[in-house]
């Protein structure tokens, strides 16, 4: 951990992927998936991306864990550079960094008993005895609420939830530094998904993890992060404290999606200002800001080039002509 | 059309609805003594968690569940005063589409893949409605234009991967009213689509639902969703409609512990820093119900009478119901 208290810091993450096409599957171009995000954790604190399917929330995730390998950028976690390590070295430091899953159950593996699924990785990385492992994996199954039975049996005689709770434990048993959580509640009900988030938020009050927080529920990501960061076509448009995102959103996309958010509460209807179109195909994204053709504010500016991300006081950041014009002509 | 003129008029009544899967477990009340009653031109919102049988309901409704195992073994389904659940199924057949039509959360699931939207959409109007190919094309287009889809014509000639998720539910949509239906049933029509799309789609039923005064059932476990959408709720549980008011007074005033606990259980900004309240423990299997009230187990509120007596829907203020003995008791007892 640097002096600051950062324990993630990522600098200009990208993650292309070649578009084949033809019969002879030629390189036809490439899916910006990720196009140069930054960002950086704090210990203890919980950065959410929100924004659309297709945005590149999780291609950013796992590019930031090296589970695909990133086109370009930098990696800290701790202070190291996980994209300068290999072999045993980056091994090791996998160990710093987990991640849970949308799907509980597709990540787990049916054939093993949830003990050695919890246990695997104190084994891969020789952390403890058979008995200590043992005794690791009953604590861990009692900390996430799961009766120190479970861990003889196996991942189909359990709910939706219990699943989760089992990708909790297994992600925990390393005694991570950063936690990615990529829609963890996304496939339960609000009743178990209640029980998941007041878990992952006294986990990092007791150990001070950093979470990366994907959610395409707007409301949960008000409720659990500190900073939110919004991506559209792979990159963030804006970004800043929670409360700033919600109540002071200054992206014109941000804004549309706020107001597209249903709120739980039926006083709150209003005619809404409904964004029109879809998310273009992230092959071909418009050219200049990738936004301009669902904007009712862009002009020839937008049209042209990609407006860069700028700061506007108080860490809110933002990425729009119009904005970045308006900030300069009120200074 | 016979029975819109009034306005109070009920499109769907429902009265003890039960619905049972025979299966080796046992017998299964997915469906159990379920009431609903939907007005013209109105939405009514089915909420409840995964399992609960609002699609069972809504498949019973349509007289679609899957026999065997499954069988609508008493109630009645009142559309528009006839008795949908004492059909003939070739009745049935004619009723289906042409007066009650149903969306789904896959669109995909109900296009097939392998023939055009136009030839879905024309053959779903030709079935019920005596037209000439080119006059059912004349139709499918104004329908799809309605519903916002661009360039409708070349839109018929694509099949129906070629168009977006969004595009698709559209299109579903086009095809459900294309027959003029009095009664809608949406099951999760929104849940696979993204926050922008979902509220442009919202907005399209409810404009649809006014302009030709179409009844809506529309079903979601979401309650941010029912909350913009339905002009009245019931929340089902295990089976049953638990409570059942108009939208506001069940989100000001929940008078059934689980609406309750399912409301408080939702984050939101208001409850940011605390813990979320939870429910404890899970459904019970729908082949084993308990004896008396089936949230028994997981209600902080229950009391010896909730294990002995089976408590019934009942009226607790001006068109909220509650089956719940505490009823009364719930805001001041929960707050
Ligand atoms: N074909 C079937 N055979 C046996 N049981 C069934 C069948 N279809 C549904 N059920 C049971 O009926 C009950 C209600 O299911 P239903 O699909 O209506 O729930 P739901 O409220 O729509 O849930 P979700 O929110 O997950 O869609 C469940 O317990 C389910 O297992
Ligand atoms: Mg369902």
């Amino acid at each position: 951990m640097t002096s600051n208290g950062t324990v993630v810091e990522v600098r200009g993450l990208k993650k292309h992927y070649p578009v084949r096409q033809g019969v002879f599957s030629r390189v036809a171009g490439s899916v910006r998936a990720v196009d140069g995000v930054s960002f950086s954790i704090a210990r203890g604190r919980t950065f959410g991306l929100v924004g659309e399917s297709g945005c590149g929330k999780t291609t950013c995730a796992r590019a930031a864990l090296r589970l695909v390998e990133p086109t370009e950028g930098d990696i800290f976690i701790n202070g190291t550079n996980i994209l300068s390590l290999s072999g045993k070295h980056l091994r090791r430091a996998r160990r710093g960094f987990q991640i849970i899953f949308q799907d509980p159950y597709a990540s787990l593996n049916p054939r093993m008993t949830v003990g050695a699924i919890i246990g695997e990785g104190l084994k891969v990385h020789r952390m403890a005895s058979r008995r200590e492992r043992r005794r690791r994996v009953t604590e861990l199954l009692e900390r996430v609420g799961l009766s120190a039975g479970a861990a003889g049996r196996y991942p189909h005689e359990f709910s939706g939830g219990q699943r989760q709770r089992i990708g909790i434990a297994r992600a925990l048993a390393l005694s991570p530094a950063f936690l990615v959580c990529d829609e963890p509640v996304s496939a339960l009900d609000v009743s178990i998904s209640a029980q998941i988030i007041n878990l992952l938020k006294d986990l990092q009050e007791e150990t001070q993890m950093s979470y990366l927080f994907i959610s395409h529920d707007l409301n949960l990501v008000e409720y659990i992060c500190d900073e939110v960061a919004v991506m559209y076509l792979g990159r963030i448009v804006e970004q800043a404290h929670a409360e700033v995102i919600y109540e002071r959103a200054m992206h014109p996309y941000t804004r549309a999606l706020l107001a597209a958010n249903p709120l739980p509460d039926p006083e709150k209807r209003r005619e809404k200002i409904l964004l029109g179109g879809a998310v273009p195909n992230p092959a071909s994204p418009p050219q200049g800001c990738h936004f301009h053709p669902r904007c009712d504010a862009a002009d020839e500016a937008c049209r042209l080039q990609y407006p860069k991300l700028v700061e506007i006081g108080g860490g809110h950041l933002v990425a729009c002509h119009m904005v970045d014009q308006k900030s300069k002509t009120s200074q | 059309m016979s029975g819109r003129g009034d306005d109070n008029h009920k499109v769907l009544d429902v009265r003890g609805l039960c619905t049972r899967f025979f299966t080796s477990a046992g017998v299964a009340r997915a469906v159990d003594e379920v009431a609903l009653s939907l007005q013209r031109g109105k939405t009514l919102g089915l909420v409840g968690e995964s399992g609960c049988g609002k699609s069972v309901t809504a498949l019973s409704i349509m007289r679609l569940v899957p026999d065997p195992p499954g069988r609508i073994t008493s109630g009645e389904i009142l559309l528009d005063g006839q008795d949908l659940a004492s059909l003939s199924e070739k009745r049935m057949r004619e009723i289906r589409g042409r007066e009650v039509a149903m969306i789904f959360q896959e669109p995909m699931t109900s296009l097939n893949p392998v023939f055009t939207i136009g030839n879905q959409l024309i053959e779903a109007i030709r079935v019920h409605e005596d037209l000439s190919k080119s006059q059912a094309r004349r139709l499918a287009l104004e329908m799809l234009e309605r519903v916002g889809i661009p360039n409708p014509a070349e839109r018929l000639s694509n099949y129906p991967h070629q168009l977006s998720g969004g595009q698709q539910q559209r299109v579903m949509i086009a095809m459900a009213i294309s027959l003029n239906p009095r009664l809608l049933i949406a099951d999760e029509p929104t849940t696979a689509l993204d926050v922008t799309v979902q509220a442009q789609i919202l907005k399209l039923l409810d404009e649809l639902r006014r302009e030709f005064s179409i009844g809506i059932l529309f079903i979601t476990h979401d309650m941010a969703v029912i909350a913009q959408t339905a002009d009245d709720v019931a929340v089902m549980y295990a089976g049953r409609i638990v409570e059942t008011a108009d939208v506001f007074s069940l989100f000001k005033a929940p008078r059934h512990p689980y609406t309750r606990l399912l409301f408080e259980s939702i984050p939101t900004e208001k409850a940011r820093g605390s813990r979320l309240r939870t429910i404890k423990g899970t459904v019970p299997p729908l082949t084993h119900l308990p004896r008396g009230c089936n949230f028994q187990k997981r209600c902080p509120l229950a009391i010896e009478r909730c294990i002995e007596e089976d408590p019934t829907l009942r009226e607790i203020a001006g068109g909220h119901l509650s089956a719940c003995h505490r009823a009364e008791e719930v805001e001041e007892l929960m707050r």
